[in-house]
């Protein structure tokens, strides 16, 4: 198993305790046990779990068992699959404070913490069809 | 790879990115305020990311990696295959189309081809859930 899939793996198990935890904390505020509101904390659970552990977890095992690029390069360009992991997880941290903070008092700084977290996790997405689409063919 | 996941898996990568640009869109919105009917993508959004992402990839996956017969056909029956392509795809469209203009017929129309493309892949596949070499 290449080192960037041991990465991405390991990082989306970490993500899933965070998802699962961020799902307690709702499960709390919910019950009336945490005396201050979470807001923004909703939507940074659904990407916690979905982006966080569900796609890194995909976009890890297909950089390792999708069908060979070339015998040279047998899993394409690994400066795209490098980019696709920075800025999934850069996007998706960028997110996971910008959210909350921008939902408990909008300003300019949060609100451009979020426009960049939305450039960075395009940007994950387009690197990694960009780096996985000629290794999807017929044999 | 067969040719049905090479499809399948193309059109899920579409999806993803699609997907992915509705979503940016909509954070960078809550920030900068700059598209204020960006939540109608919401509907959409999800459906490309689940139906058309995470589902199709699972069915390519699933159609090239599932153990295959010792004769020919050896991925079974290759028809059913594809018409669950057509029509999860119609669905997905249709279903996001009526979630752009709230059409609740075009919404009904779009579940039900992605519950009989569903159904269709189910079949194309189930006698291939078993052992390798039975």
């Amino acid at each position: 198993m290449p080192f960037l899939t041991r990465l991405f793996i390991k990082t989306s198990l970490i993500y899933l305790l965070l998802a699962l935890l961020a799902s307690w904390l709702l499960s709390m505020q919910a019950a009336g046990l945490i005396p201050v509101g979470l807001p923004g904390l909703f939507p940074v659970t659904v990407h916690l779990f979905v982006l966080g552990w569900v796609t890194q977890l995909i976009f890890g095992v297909v950089y390792w068992m999708f069908p060979k690029y070339t015998r040279e390069k047998p899993r394409g360009s690994s400066f795209l699959a490098w980019l696709t992991y920075g800025s999934l997880n850069l996007g998706l941290a960028l997110r996971t404070v910008g959210e909350p903070l921008h939902a408990a008092r909008p300003a300019a700084l949060s609100g451009w913490l979020l426009a960049g977290a939305a450039l960075l996790l395009w940007l994950s997405g387009a690197t990694f069809l960009a780096n996985t689409w000629q290794r999807v063919r017929e044999r | 790879m067969p040719r049905l996941s090479v499809w399948f898996i193309r059109a899920a990568l579409a999806y993803l990115l699609v997907g992915f640009t509705w979503g940016a869109l909509m954070l960078a919105n809550i920030g900068l305020r700059f598209f204020p009917q960006a939540w109608w993508l919401l509907p959409s959004h999800v459906e490309f990311l689940l139906a058309g992402w995470l589902v199709q990839l699972a069915f390519g996956t699933a159609f090239w990696i599932l153990p295959r017969f010792m004769r020919r056909p050896f991925h079974g029956n290759e028809k059913l295959g594809w018409a669950a392509f057509f029509c999860l795809n119609l669905g997905i469209l249709t279903t996001a189309a009526s979630d752009l203009t709230n059409g609740t017929a075009l919404l009904a129309a779009g579940r039900t081809a992605e519950v009989l493309g569903a159904a269709l892949f189910a079949w194309s596949v189930w006698q291939r859930v078993k052992p390798y070499g039975g």
